[in-house]
């Protein structure tokens, strides 16, 4: 009698859809999959460990390495659990600030989300008009920051520096363009039936699995969990915006797919807001003991030349203690973990990275389908693997 | 009567050398190009330039990319078999090519009191000074789409490389699901024109509204089948499933280096031309329109290359099962139909 046997089949580290460096053996009985192990650690630079070398300020530079496609947000999440140890409180303008950029990383990271996902299941031309569109977002990156994708741009009690003039007037710009660009990308996709059919469906998991999975993000409103740290526990000013929370109900790709596409648009809204809101006034705390003076300040004082010297030589101290800090980053619930014991470097920093946390999902939601479906899973998780390997 | 070998009109030697070669540079010549439009147009379709350092608009692109894979290391794995390795590029690509034997390019046309028709394969008739189309270039056609299968399959198997296998399995169970509705898709271009000679298809199809497609709704139904299964034949998007890169990372030429793979990536865009001139023939009247014969037929088959362009800027893939529902569950019950509802409307409207 004939026997059968399962095939494995090494994919990645090196193919093109696991998004980096993201080894996945898998079980193939056919082109059915049995069998999924996740392998990590191709990227793995030791964050959480560097960190505990480094002043509070020179761990920011790492955290932009973390999720390579939403470095603010990183930013910012390592910022507010700083602030938190400290007591500090960040000026109003700087809140606002910081909200816009967080957004219009959201809005970067779902374009690269978008345009990937729909390059893995073969829409080809999207991926190029996203990628066109965030285009706009990278020079407000650079005309911000000086960086393109590394920022390092928010700081320990508020911002590394004013924005450049016109920045106003490039953000309005996105905020009158891109909802047409996201009309583009519905218009190819969203009543697509090639796409309906390889979506809907696709990567069911229930919104009590995805709870046990400790699923967050879009992913986890995509199961119709109603969960986004921006409204549920809000930080950096986001209860001053009012924004909807979309979710879905079928639990599939097709259903996470409408929920981002729909985050893309309330994100607009609430850069909107944002921007309607601003105002001038400082960007850095007034706590001389954290903040870096101006530079006026610097060169003409001795006072400022003391504080300066002393930030940039040995860092500050922060109180004894530790402290979580959740934010609502692209992909999920990005966490900061940092314990203090007084002095000027953490003592440990923890981070919670929503996309590896997301991925430990993927055999649930990919097994027992065909290999073009996992595919269409890694996708919609939308994972990164500098963030999963840290 | 002229000067003839064994048995046979000079003329006839002459015209037949003289087609075959300019066929061949005409098919060789558009699937180079081919290659080329492709970049460019879809470039601009996803705003992007396309090719444009080579030559003026870049139109030297593809003799530098067939000189990049010539000087590029010939490589056989060394698990493959090697035999049916090395053969398997030139079964994908012959029968792409030698489909354009039966293809009319226009009507006959006299040569020193012969009528010659332009097509490649034909046979003197020997009393009449005609020389005549061969009765079973329909047959032909779906015989070498057939055997181009085996091209892919084998380097698939041949290669001794998963990823190849998984490619190579899917290429064999899509082009067995889509040429049986293709057939018969075909079968309703029989029954309208009864014959199989594919000159004589095309001759009945002169004016616009004696296009096979638009003769009557079940043509025209039948026409867009044909066309949609000729795409998942030769593994174009939304069918390119066997060189799935986001899944199979290149499919069944994945362990293909240099020319090996240069003549798989010859045969894909040679197939894409042989389909649309197929198409062309059976289904959008051949040589017939405005134009001087041959300018026609060569129109239609850019025209239906620009769609096969546009397809693939446009449509997502399908997943392995949903290609073979639609298949065996959609088109092949469709075409059916439309087969039964074209023999009645022909015995409505004789």
């Amino acid at each position: 009698m004939a026997t059968t046997e399962t095939m494995t089949v090494n994919m990645g580290p090196q193919h093109p859809s696991t998004h980096g460096v993201l080894r996945l053996v898998i079980e193939l009985d056919g082109e059915i999959i049995r069998k999924i192990t996740p392998h990590i650690g191709y990227l793995h630079r030791g964050v959480e460990k560097i960190s505990e070398h480094r002043t509070y300020h020179q761990t920011i530079p790492l955290t932009d390495r973390l999720d390579y496609l939403a470095p603010m947000s990183n930013n910012l999440g390592y910022v507010l659990a700083v602030e938190k140890l400290l007591g500090i409180e960040v000026p109003e303008r700087a809140q606002t600030i910081r909200v816009i950029m967080a957004e219009l990383t959201r809005i970067k990271s779902h374009l690269v989300w978008i345009a990937c996902h729909a390059l893995d299941i073969g829409a080809m031309t999207v991926f190029l008009y996203a990628f066109r569109e965030r285009e706009k977002i990278m020079d407000i990156y650079e005309k911000i920051s000086g960086a393109r994708m590394t920022s390092n741009y928010f700081r320990v009690g508020g911002l590394s520096k004013e924005p450049y003039a016109g920045f106003e007037r490039d953000v309005q710009e996105i905020i009158d363009t891109f909802p047409g660009h996201f009309d583009t990308y519905e218009g190819l996709l969203t009543e697509n039936t090639i796409w309906k059919q390889r979506t809907i469906g696709n990567g069911v998991i229930s919104a009590e699995d995805a709870v046990d999975y400790g699923i967050t993000g879009p992913a986890l409103r995509g199961s119709g969990v109603d969960w986004d740290l921006r409204r549920d526990n809000p930080y950096s000013g986001y209860e001053n915006y009012a924004f909807q929370v979309p979710t879905g109900t079928n639990c599939d790709t097709y259903d996470r797919y409408k929920v981002r596409m729909v985050e893309l648009r309330e994100s607009v809204k609430i850069v909107k807001q944002a921007l309607d809101a601003l105002k001038p006034g400082p960007i850095l705390a007034d706590d001389p003991q954290v903040c870096y003076p101006p530079k006026e300040s610097v060169y003409n004082t001795i006072e400022g030349l003391i504080h300066h010297f002393k930030i940039a030589s040995e860092g500050f101290p922060v109180p004894e203690g530790e402290v979580y800090q959740g934010i609502e980053a692209p992909k999920g619930e990005l966490g900061y973990y940092l314990v203090s014991d007084g002095g000027t470097k953490p003592y440990r920093m923890r981070i919670r990275p929503p996309s590896f946390v997301n991925l430990g999902a993927i055999e649930k939601m990919a097994k027992g389908a065909m290999i073009a479906d996992l595919v269409a899973v890694i996708g919609t998780l939308d994972i990164v693997l500098g963030e999963i390997d840290r | 009567m002229g000067y003839e070998i064994l048995g046979l009109p000079l003329i006839y030697y002459i015209t037949m050398v003289a087609k075959t070669v300019a066929v061949f540079v005409f098919v060789l010549l558009t699937v180079a190009y081919a290659t080329w439009a492709e970049r460019k147009l879809i470039g601009h379709m996803q705003v992007r330039i396309g090719p444009k350092r080579v030559g003026p608009y870049g139109l030297l692109q593809p003799i530098a990319d067939g000189l990049k894979l010539f000087f590029k290391e010939e490589i056989v794995p060394a698990q493959a078999s090697r035999f049916a390795f090395l053969i398997a590029p030139l079964v994908a690509l012959v029968p792409a090519f030698i489909s354009f034997a039966v293809i009319p390019f226009g009507d006959t046309v006299t040569i020193a009191g012969y009528q010659v028709p332009l097509q490649i394969a034909s046979v003197y008739d020997g009393t009449s000074m005609r020389v005549l189309d061969i009765n079973v270039g329909v047959l032909y056609i779906l015989a070498m789409a057939s055997v181009g299968v085996y091209g892919i399959v084998l380097a698939g198997w041949a290669s001794n490389s998963k990823y190849s296998l998984l490619g190579g399995l899917r290429s064999s169970a899509q082009m067995i699901s889509y040429e049986l509705a293709a057939g018969l898709a075909i079968i309703l271009v029989f029954m309208s024109s009864e014959t199989l000679s594919l000159h004589k298809i095309v001759a009945e199809q002169a004016g616009l509204f004696g296009w096979n497609i638009f003769r009557n709704p079940f043509m025209f139904a039948g026409g867009i089948i044909f066309f949609i299964c000729s795409l998942a034949e030769i593994n174009r998007t939304p069918f390119d499933l066997p060189e799935a890169e986001t899944e199979l990372v290149s499919g069944f030429c994945t362990e293909y280096s240099s020319m090996k793979y240069a003549m798989f990536f010859m045969a894909e865009y040679a197939n894409m031309v042989t389909v649309c001139a197929v198409t062309t023939t059976l289904f959008l009247g051949g040589w017939h329109g405005p134009f001087p014969p041959v300018v026609n037929f060569v129109a239609k088959v850019y025209g239906l290359i620009f769609v096969c362009m546009w397809i693939r800027a446009t449509y997502p893939r399908y997943r392995y099962d949903q290609l073979m529902r639609l298949g065996w569950k959609v088109f092949l019950p469709a075409t059916l139909l439309l087969i039964c509802g074209n023999a009645v409307w022909l015995l409505v409207f004789p």
